[in-house]
């Protein structure tokens, strides 16, 4: 490999080649082909069973891919933990479990492998005293996970993530059960981390996707679209498999950049 | 009985077994209601049956063919749970029954007159011997500095299994090893209770505890002292009444349990119609 290759290939956060992956019998991603520049902010939208939170799983290599490759910072994601900052969906986490938003944010400073009577050192602590001011929670830190609103949960979820000091950070639906402020937050924080770290960011939020990412994916199955974050008719139409009223409840704005007053494109 | 319990050696026994047997389930108990591994763990209770008959016909002690069947249905029912495609609950019945079943076979086959292995079945935590308790005092000793020494990975891994896999903690081993302990566990508790009530005094005290406090390690030590009265309650019946000691331990556990849970359901309303925020320390 050559020098120059070498570089190029440290310049991209996550390269993905002929990824397919198979639940039992079922194909859920098909031949996914994906390249994210380091620095870049990505967000990855398409319907329920697209494949949009195995595809995160896939970089995070929880899953076994039936076929092709992902590589992480040029690596295989198995050796590349502690790389990643994972917000895994809020829905499948267990909010009544017994445990304080202090020890939740507390567990990403834990260290790798096995070290009998790890305990947390003071460095520790402050990092996640920091990252709790950070994201506006450091009011709450003693208090139980079940007592959380959605949007607070959330923010916990993210520090955590931070916890690890990634350079790459992957959330699977940050904004679901969460209030518009905490929304809005949520958003200025992300791209305020954009500045420090890559983001990948799977999200129902189509208002968001236009205005915030960087760059967009469009997964259903398989890879649909991936460029610029501008959504046109025919793109929205193969994702969907049909005419999508690309107005979000309750917002004043419309999502497809090209609608004008007008109507044309 | 306190005069009885300085004279009759079996009644010192039966003290130590009622600790060591509060300590485990008070630890793993809290572990397995909270990762949802009750059935699991009945599952692994009952295959060590298969190892009692085992021991029996090969003249073996009984306890460690328990110990070598549970340890084996613990591993291999982590193993049929990482692989997914098998349906776990299907598997884990089919060894629940295989290992009682298993359990008879051996016995009969047993020559000679069949031993009464009832208190396998339902516990005799007054027929604890001097080997009983060694055995039990290391599987405990195990279980707890196991749980100690790890327990914030513990901590993380029971919480959630997917961020502990991302940071780099090895979850395969946690998982494994979570199984040992508690078929480590169910074998302490088989000389206490029995295979068949093992699951009340696990799961009891544990529910108990949770509706006391919200604080992992607080719950522990709250239910191994739940652990203890409900223990040191039914030796007591059983001594006075002379009825089956894991009978009397079990009733105590899961009539306290509901109490608990009914006194606190009235209060816990009173408190939030307050205006109270409801934080339990």
């Amino acid at each position: 490999m050559s020098q120059e290759s070498i570089e190029k290939a440290c310049a991209q956060a996550v390269r993905i080649r002929n990824l397919s992956v198979v639940f039992g019998q079922r194909p859920v991603l098909e031949d996914i082909g994906l390249e994210v520049a380091e620095g870049d902010y990505l967000g990855i939208i398409g319907p329920n069973g697209g494949g949009k939170s195995t595809l995160l799983k896939a970089i995070l290599g929880l899953i076994e891919p039936a076929s092709g490759t992902v590589a992480v910072f040029g690596e295989a994601p198995k050796k590349n933990k502690g790389v990643i900052g994972y917000v895994p969906q809020f829905a499948d986490m267990d909010r009544h479990f017994p445990i304080t938003l202090r020890e939740v944010v507390l567990t990403g400073r834990l260290k790798q492998g096995m070290a009998p009577f790890f305990r947390f050192s003071r460095e520790d602590k402050e990092i996640v005293g920091n990252l709790l001011e950070k994201v506006g929670l450091a009011e709450l830190a003693d208090r139980q996970i079940y007592q959380l609103s959605g949007g607070e949960f959330q923010k916990m979820l993210i520090a955590r993530a931070l916890a690890v000091h990634p350079r790459l950070l992957l959330l699977d639906e940050p904004t679901a059960s969460v209030d518009a402020a905490s929304r809005d937050q949520i958003f200025s924080l992300l791209a305020e981390l954009n500045q420090s770290m890559t983001i990948i960011l799977v999200t129902h939020d189509l208002l968001a996707v236009l205005s915030e990412v960087r760059s967009l994916a469009c997964l259903n199955g398989r890879l649909v679209y991936h460029g610029e974050p501008e959504l046109n008719e025919r793109i929205v139409n193969s994702l969907y498999g049909c005419p999508v009223d690309l107005v979000a409840h309750g917002v004043p704005h419309r999502v497809l950049k090209t609608h004008g007053e007008g109507g044309s494109q | 009985m306190i005069k009885a319990m300085l004279e009759y050696q079996f009644l010192q026994n039966a003290f130590w077994a009622g600790i060591l047997a509060s300590i485990v389930c008070g630890v793993i108990g809290v572990i397995i209601v909270e990762k949802k591994l009750v059935m699991m763990s009945g599952g692994i209770a009952h295959t060590s049956y298969g190892g009692v008959g085992f021991g029996y016909w090969t003249g073996i002690e009984p306890v460690l063919g328990a110990l070598v069947f549970s340890v084996a249905a613990a591993l291999g029912i982590g193993y049929i749970k990482r692989k997914g495609g098998t349906r776990s609950d299907v598997v884990i019945s089919l060894l629940w029954s295989l290992g009682m079943a298993l359990g008879i076979l051996f016995i009969a086959l047993m020559p000679g007159y069949p031993p009464d292995i009832s208190s396998y079945l339902f516990g005799s935590i007054l027929s604890v011997t001097q080997t009983d308790l060694y055995m039990m005092t290391g599987e405990t000793l195990i279980v707890v500095l196991a749980v100690a020494a790890f327990y914030n990975h513990w901590k993380a891994y029971l919480f959630d299994e997917e961020f502990a896999s991302v940071i780099g903690i090895r979850t395969a081993f946690f998982e494994y090893f979570l199984l040992i302990l508690i078929a480590m566990t169910v074998v302490v508790l088989i000389r206490v209770v029995g295979i068949i009530l093992v699951l009340a005094l696990l799961t009891s005290p544990a529910a108990t505890a949770a509706i006391f406090t919200a604080n992992l390690k607080k719950r522990m030590i709250y239910s191994v002292l739940i652990g203890n009265v409900f223990c040191f309650a039914g030796l007591w019946i059983s001594y006075r009444m002379n009825i089956a000691s894991g009978a009397s331990i079990v009733v105590i556990s899961v009539l306290s349990y509901l109490t608990a849970y009914l006194v606190h359901g009235r209060t816990g309303k009173i408190k939030t119609s307050s205006g109270s925020h409801g934080i339990r320390l």
